[in-house]
């Protein structure tokens, strides 16, 4: 990769079906080893990718998916208009979840996706508006 | 050990085997797919009951090298095809998540 080039990504999460939930997550792994990065930095993009399609699936009705590679850094930048977090702090503990009985059945709604997002990645920013939706951008560095 | 190799230990119902040289390094057990992703490493065997669509895409997402389901609660059909497309192992026994804990700690 030339210095200023930039390889981005952009994909639409669907709110509506959830079994092709992760499709956007499995495409940018799939891409990410082809471009030759390491496992590991590979297995924390995607998972924290992953956490974050399902949570706009599960409590934003869907969004977009953005991933930009660069250089330095791999860059997700997901985009909801959803009804927003309305404490991110609360939202950010291990176990909060809002997620309904139905999505808990499934296997999700434990309250660890954004805590995740957190620890696989090297910085992230939430920025959310109730009623309006929510920006999340997740920045590893390889 | 290979994911071949622990399929002659344990001598499981073998659902999908696009991968079976991949390597086998310890074991996670759990069914909440967050706790899954947070807690396993790279080719971890990942023990569950859970057997949704949504499996195969955690299992290829964590590298796990297999997932094991206990209690013989086999995935439809479609999930198993998304896991032979994905590059996901499944195996199926009868026992408990405990039982198959029990057996991966004497061979792994
Ligand atoms: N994009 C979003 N829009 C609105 N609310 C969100 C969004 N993402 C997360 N939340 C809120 O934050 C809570 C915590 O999210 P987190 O991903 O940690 O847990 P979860 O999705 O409920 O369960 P898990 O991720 O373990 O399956 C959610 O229950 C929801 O209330
Ligand atoms: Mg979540």
């Amino acid at each position: 990769m030339s210095d200023n080039k930039k390889l981005s990504y952009c994909f639409d999460v669907d709110g509506a079906n959830f079994t092709s939930a992760g499709e956007a997550s499995v495409k940018v792994k799939k891409r990410l080893r082809e471009a030759g990065f390491d496992p590991e930095t590979i297995r924390r993009v995607s998972i924290a990718m992953y956490e974050g399609e399902i949570n706009m699936v599960i409590h934003a009705g869907g969004g977009k998916a953005e991933v930009v590679i660069e250089e330095d850094r791999i860059v997700i930048i997901l985009t909801d208009e959803g009804p927003g977090i309305a404490d991110i702090d609360q939202a950010m503990q291990e176990g909060f979840s809002t997620a309904p009985d139905n999505i808990r059945s499934l296997g999700f709604g434990a309250g660890m996706g954004l805590p995740n997002m957190k620890r696989y990645t090297d910085e992230m920013v939430i920025d959310s508006r109730l009623g309006k939706g929510t920006k999340i951008t997740m920045t590893v560095y390889v | 050990m290979t994911v071949n190799q622990l399929i002659t230990h344990l001598n499981p119902q073998v659902l999908s085997l696009p991968e079976g040289d991949k390597t086998v390094r310890g074991c996670y057990t759990g069914d909440l797919l967050s706790w899954v992703m947070g807690k396993t490493r790279a080719c971890n065997v990942w023990v569950t009951i859970m057997s949704n669509i949504n499996v195969p895409a955690v299992a290829s997402l964590a590298d796990v090298s297999c997932v094991i389901i206990g209690e013989n609660a086999r995935p439809e059909d479609d999930v198993i095809a998304m896991a032979e497309a994905r590059g996901v192992n499944i195996l199926l026994m009868p026992d408990s998540a405990y039982d198959i804990c029990i057996k991966l700690s004497k061979i792994l």
